[in-house]
């Protein structure tokens, strides 16, 4: 049968037809108006700010969470919150996005297949029914640090009922060494709270207390204040990595673990006036301690066994620390970690376990090597583990329920000294999770509604509780601190062996491996390195060239049987002899973004061996493509991070930086309003990268994955640049410079980066075609092109997580800082409707508000009694590549250093 | 001498003209109209309830304020919740057919979904509450909606026409106090006199930066 042919007719019926439907097809849709049913009392378009708290190791950073619309876009510091003082960490404002993030799970399963709750609820309770007879013998509860009184009192309500439960701790960043060390030294447990701003004298040993751990955020503020060259304290630093407050130290010793404890022991020596080794920095540091006594202070770092604690203890008691620069609280937990989880593993494999519920953490993947705790669950005839995502410990228990966010649940945290704060949801469970306090009365048998049982626990109700919810912190909760007596303790440090130690340490991104599903931490530049979407083994120049290796070259570490094979990173300050090897990284179930990345440092951790041990190091053979976003940190002479010590900055004169009229071949802009203005602290800058990921949050940046980051393309609008030359490590965050004559402005040939009446350079993303002349022409490379739909791409925030004030970008176009112009404007239009002028200190830029040293000064240059102008007058100040004469609005202040002149010949 | 072209071959160039021509109108309008959303200045589309602000408005004098709130304080004016219509409707015309679905959402607490008259690129940031704080009344970008028996869109609400306002604002400008009222400007002015600016800067009010970030 021959075909129809088409006639003529039919051809134009059908053409017309397609022509009719492609037009209607291409017509946007029309768009919808969904009001609510019942009126709020909050306008839409008006962001709303809630308190509430994110708790990490057991201690918690109060935080404020911006809401549009109620839905959480933004975390800002809570200023009432003793750990913050408004400021944040990378991984509080990276928490949006794990709060978003499409891959969290969303299923309740057993074994894999989806289930219902009632299925879980029902196996559970009569699996306790059958060991009710016996008190509950077999129940088994694992836990991180419990900061939360809630569920304190949750599991001691648990522990009523089943008297013969046992209860486990597991944190893979644990703290067993110092807190076995404070019983060492004082017969209890407790944790210190630091007080920085009464230290004139910090010596840190190995640790890192402006960069890691509780309270490091508070830590960062209080440090910083005591570094103007007017008050300005002096900070050692002995350590084998090259940690932040290494970086900001005025004396700093790289020395591999072993050593470290014998240049502790040789403090002591030299603090008590005895002969001791001659080890470099230890005369001149016991020195400088004693002549400040009761504002001097030696801080440890977790590293150091719990012998070199109590010694610390004791130094500390014998600086008259106690009191005046360290106070010492109730410790965070009575349990030692690694012991507490090798007897959960043991009783697994004996069989001595019938049912385990695991609350929250990934122990499958982070506990101690020579445990095998992801073997032994399999022993466990019902294990129950609740987690944000399905990830290895998931994989291995018989049920998984999803968990509920911070920002989905009701609960109460406790600050790094003490101080209770109210964790109150932003949203429902997006995905319909429980919150480990559900889990816990869901399994149980308490049908109280989570808010009632954290106001329960808190013995808050009323005027106090609505208070406490509205400021974030439970007024007067910080407990006394405790009157300690100091018990003498020996203290042997170990032999320094020849041959190699590893180190392991928590990755400055995805910190144990809890954060490697989040494309924000995983594309944030680590302080140290530059490095991107992966870990690397961190090794000194030295020591690589004994190992005949360069960076990018696969090594492999050994520890016996167990081994690692891992791409060499060569970081200048590193000690010699020694590898680092930052954790959490080689996932297997970290969702789309975080797995199958890195290589996986826990296999060499064991319970004894936490934080370094003896190793092996050889070279394997092959590499492996590193991807850095700072491919040179030399500056060359051209000192764009500058420089100065004490002496030179109290006699330097604000001449040096007095406005002097620049000849220039293009005419003045005429002001006649505001003038936008930043001054950026580098001697208050230790380049923790909370700038970035809070740009990142506020200005809906995208992120490009480790491929296109390889290729230079990272969207970060605030950078923060290392420079490994200068006489100290020097950090330098720099955003767009806001050229008052900004190259970029004269290329663009559609006019799509203009100079605004306020003197921001502003980019018009409608008007970009993507020429790209203007980066081209920027001599800072602050400009950042959308090479792809980058904004679509894996990992990314949904829209509705997104910062409604800001314009998402698409391919084509380009993009770059402009002073969190939405802020400006939100302060503009509401002093504009008030009918008066903007006033100081109420545009705040994202960089700024989080930073927790307050390096970011920002303001109305017009106003001459402004911050920010009076920042800019300072001695110290300067301007990045003013030989360009492009006349920046962001403006630079130097650092300081404070030597001690008495070290000067070691 | 022979043709070239056979005709066959001459009236497929022919038609492939037409075909191109065809497809670069059809793409014109296309883009005309992916640009203008689906509804024309003065088109009136459908909503779920055939909602009058003449009647509203006009007849009964009901303030913009009731419905649309936060007019004075949010970029977004608002719109009303099931539960504001039912402080009347509760009331009133209970059993008209017409508020079926008004009450069906009150019923069962599901919103209702209305159909966007105005709408604005998702790069252009407009504000309500600045605009009536500084005298620029309802009308003067709404038109007369309390002639309106079904909302319609009066202005272009292109760029061009913004910038028409933004470059000269004072002939449509009037005492703040009046912005709610439907009486043209022109006889606003005459009675009240014209209104100062009050503007920091008239510059910038054709920055970039003003409307777009």
């Amino acid at each position: 049968m021959s075909p129809t042919p088409i006639t003529r007719r039919d051809f134009l019926k059908l053409a017309g037809a397609a022509t009719a439907l492609a037009t209607g097809a291409c017509t946007a849709p029309p768009d919808e108006i969904v009001p609510y049913v019942r009126p709020r009392a909050i306008a839409d378009g008006i962001a709303q700010f809630y308190a509430t708290a994110m708790t990490m190791q057991g201690r918690a950073l109060g935080v404020l969470v911006q809401s549009d619309m109620g839905r959480p876009t933004k975390v800002e510091g809570n200023p009432a919150h003793p750990s913050s003082l408004g400021a944040t960490d990378v991984f509080a404002q990276a928490s949006i996005l794990e709060l978003w993030d499409p891959a969290r799970s969303r299923t309740l399963r057993h074994r894999g297949t989806p289930a219902t709750r009632e299925a879980l609820v029902a196996e559970w309770r009569s699996a306790l029914a059958g060991l009710e007879a016996r008190g509950g013998e077999g129940l088994r509860i694992l836990t991180g640090y419990v900061g939360s009184a809630t569920l304190r009192a949750q599991l001691d309500g648990l522990a009523r009922t089943y008297p013969a439960m046992q209860r486990h701790e597991w944190e893979p960043l644990h703290r067993d060494n110092s807190l076995e060390g404070a019983r060492l030294a004082f017969g209890r447990r407790v944790d210190c709270a630091y007080r920085f701003d009464a230290a004139d004298v910090v010596v840190a040993v190995d640790a890192d207390p402006l960069g890691e751990g509780p309270g490091w955020v508070r830590h960062a503020r209080d440090f910083a204040s005591r570094r103007a060259p007017q008050s300005m304290s002096r900070l050692y630093a002995v350590e084998s990595f090259p940690s932040i407050t290494g970086d900001m130290a005025d004396h700093r010793v790289a020395l591999a673990p072993a050593a470290l404890e014998r240049w502790l022991a040789a403090l002591d020596a030299a603090l008590r006036g005895e002969a001791s080794t001659p080890l470099p920095l230890v005369e001149a540091a016991a020195h400088d301690l004693l002549a400040h006594r009761g504002r001097s202070l030696v801080v440890a770092g977790e590293g150091l066994p719990p012998a070199a604690h109590a010694l610390v203890h004791r130094i500390n008691a014998r600086l008259g620390a106690p009191g005046a620069t360290v106070s010492y609280l109730p410790a965070v937990s009575d349990v030692a970690c690694a012991e507490s989880v090798a007897a959960l593993s043991r009783d697994m494999r004996a069989g001595r376990v019938q049912a385990l519920l695991i609350l929250g953490g990934n122990p499958a993947y982070d506990a101690p090597a020579d445990v095998e705790f992801g073997a032994a669950l399999a022993r466990v005839p019902l294990s129950v583990h609740v987690s944000l995502y399905e990830d290895e410990t998931s994989a291995a228990c018989a049920w998984h329920v999803p968990r509920a966010h911070y920002l989905e649940e009701w609960s109460d945290a406790t600050a790094h000294e003490g101080t209770v704060s109210i964790v109150q949801p932003l949203v429902a469970p997006l995905h319909g999770g429980v919150s480990i306090h559900e889990a816990v009365a869901m399994l149980g048998d308490d049908a109280a509604s989570p808010r009632d049982g954290v106001m329960r626990a808190l013995h808050l109700e009323g005027a106090a509780w609505h208070t406490a919810l509205r400021d974030g912190v439970v007024a007067s909760t910080a407990p006394a601190p405790l009157a300690l007596t100091v018990r003498d303790v020996a203290f042997d440090p170990a032999d320094v062996a020849d041959g190699w130690t590893v180190v392991f340490r928590p990755d400055a991104a995805v910190h144990g491996g809890e954060f490697a599903p989040n494309a924000w931490l995983q594309e944030l530049p680590r302080p140290e390195s530059k490095l991107v979407w992966d870990n690397a083994a961190y090794v000194s120049a030295t020591s690589a060239a004994r190992l005949g290796a360069k960076s990018g070259d696969l090594v492999e570490v050994a520890r016996g049987a167990r081994r690692v094979v891992a791409p060499l990173w060569i970081l200048p300050g590193h000690a010699d002899d020694a590898v680092s090897l930052p954790l959490g990284y080689g996932r297997e179930r970290a969702g789309p973004v975080g797995s199958h990345i890195g290589f996986d440092a826990y296999p060499l951790r064991d319970g004894g061996f936490a934080w370094s041990a003896p190793c092996s190091v050889r070279k394997a053979g092959g590499a492996h493509a590193l991807v850095t976003t700072q491919l040179h940190t030399r500056m060359e002479g051209r000192e764009p991070a500058k420089h100065m010590t004490l002496a030179e900055a109290l006699s330097a004169h604000s001449a040096a930086h007095a406005e002097r009229p620049v000849e220039s071949l293009y005419p003045d802009w005429p002001y006649d309003s505001y003038r936008w203005a930043m001054a950026i602290d580098l001697n208050a800058c230790i380049g923790c990268n909370a700038c970035t990921i809070a740009c990142q949050s506020e200005n809906n940046i995208p992120t490009v994955g480790k491929e296109e980051a390889g290729r230079g393309r990272s969207m970060h609008w605030i950078r923060v640049d290392r420079y490994d030359d200068g006489p100290t490590p020097l950090h330098q965050p720099v955003p767009c410079m806001q050229c008052e004559d900004a190259p970029c402005e004269a290329v663009c040939p559609v006019g799509a980066t203009v100079h605004d009446s306020e003197g921001i350079n502003v980019q018009i993303y409608n008007r970009c075609v993507g020429t790209r002349f203007c980066s081209n022409n920027c001599p800072y490379k602050v400009r950042r092109f959308n090479f792809f739909h980058y904004s679509a791409g894996l990992g990314e925030r949904p829209v509705e997580g997104s910062n409604p004030q800001v314009t998402t970008r698409m391919r084509g176009v380009m993009e770059k800082c402009n002073y969190c112009l939405q802020r400006i404007t939100r302060a503009r239009l509401q002093a504009d409707k008030e009918g008066r002028r903007i006033a100081e200190g109420e545009v705040v830029t994202a960089c700024q508000a989080a930073c927790p040293t307050r390096a970011i000064s920002f303001g109305d240059l017009s106003d001459p009694a402004s911050a920010v102008a009076q920042v800019k007058r300072s001695p110290r100040g300067y301007t990045l590549l003013e030989e360009l004469n492009t006349r920046p609005r962001t403006t630079y202040l130097a650092r300081v250093s404070n030597p001690n002149p008495q070290a000067a010949n070691e | 001498m022979a043709q070239a072209f056979s005709a066959r071959a001459l009236l497929f160039t022919k038609l492939a003209a037409l075909a191109i021509a065809g497809l670069l109108v059809a793409g014109a309008v296309t883009a005309y109209e992916h640009f203008d959303g689906p509804y024309r200045v003065g088109d009136a589309p459908p909503q779920p309830i055939a909602f009058s602000h003449k009647h509203h408005v006009g007849d009964d004098g009901i303030d913009c304020r009731f419905c649309h709130a936060s007019v004075e304080t949010s970029s977004f004016a608002g719109i009303p919740a099931t539960q504001v219509c039912m402080t009347c409707h509760s009331q009133l015309f209970t059993d008209a057919p017409m508020l079926e679905p008004l009450r069906q959402s009150a019923a069962r607490d599901e919103p209702l979904h209305w159909t966007r008259v105005h709408r604005l690129p998702d790069f252009a940031y407009f504000d309500h509450s600045i605009h009536v704080r500084k005298g620029v009344a309802c009308i003067e970008c709404h038109g007369r909606v309390d002639r309106m028996p079904l909302m319609r869109r009066e202005a272009p609400l292109t760029m061009q026409w913004c910038l028409d306002c933004h470059r000269d604002p004072t002939p449509h400008l009037r005492d703040p106090s009046r912005v709610f009222d439907m009486t043209p400007s022109a006889a606003v002015r005459v009675a009240t006199g014209v209104p100062h600016e009050a503007l920091a800067s008239r510059r910038r009010l054709t920055d970039c930066s003003t409307c777009h970030r």
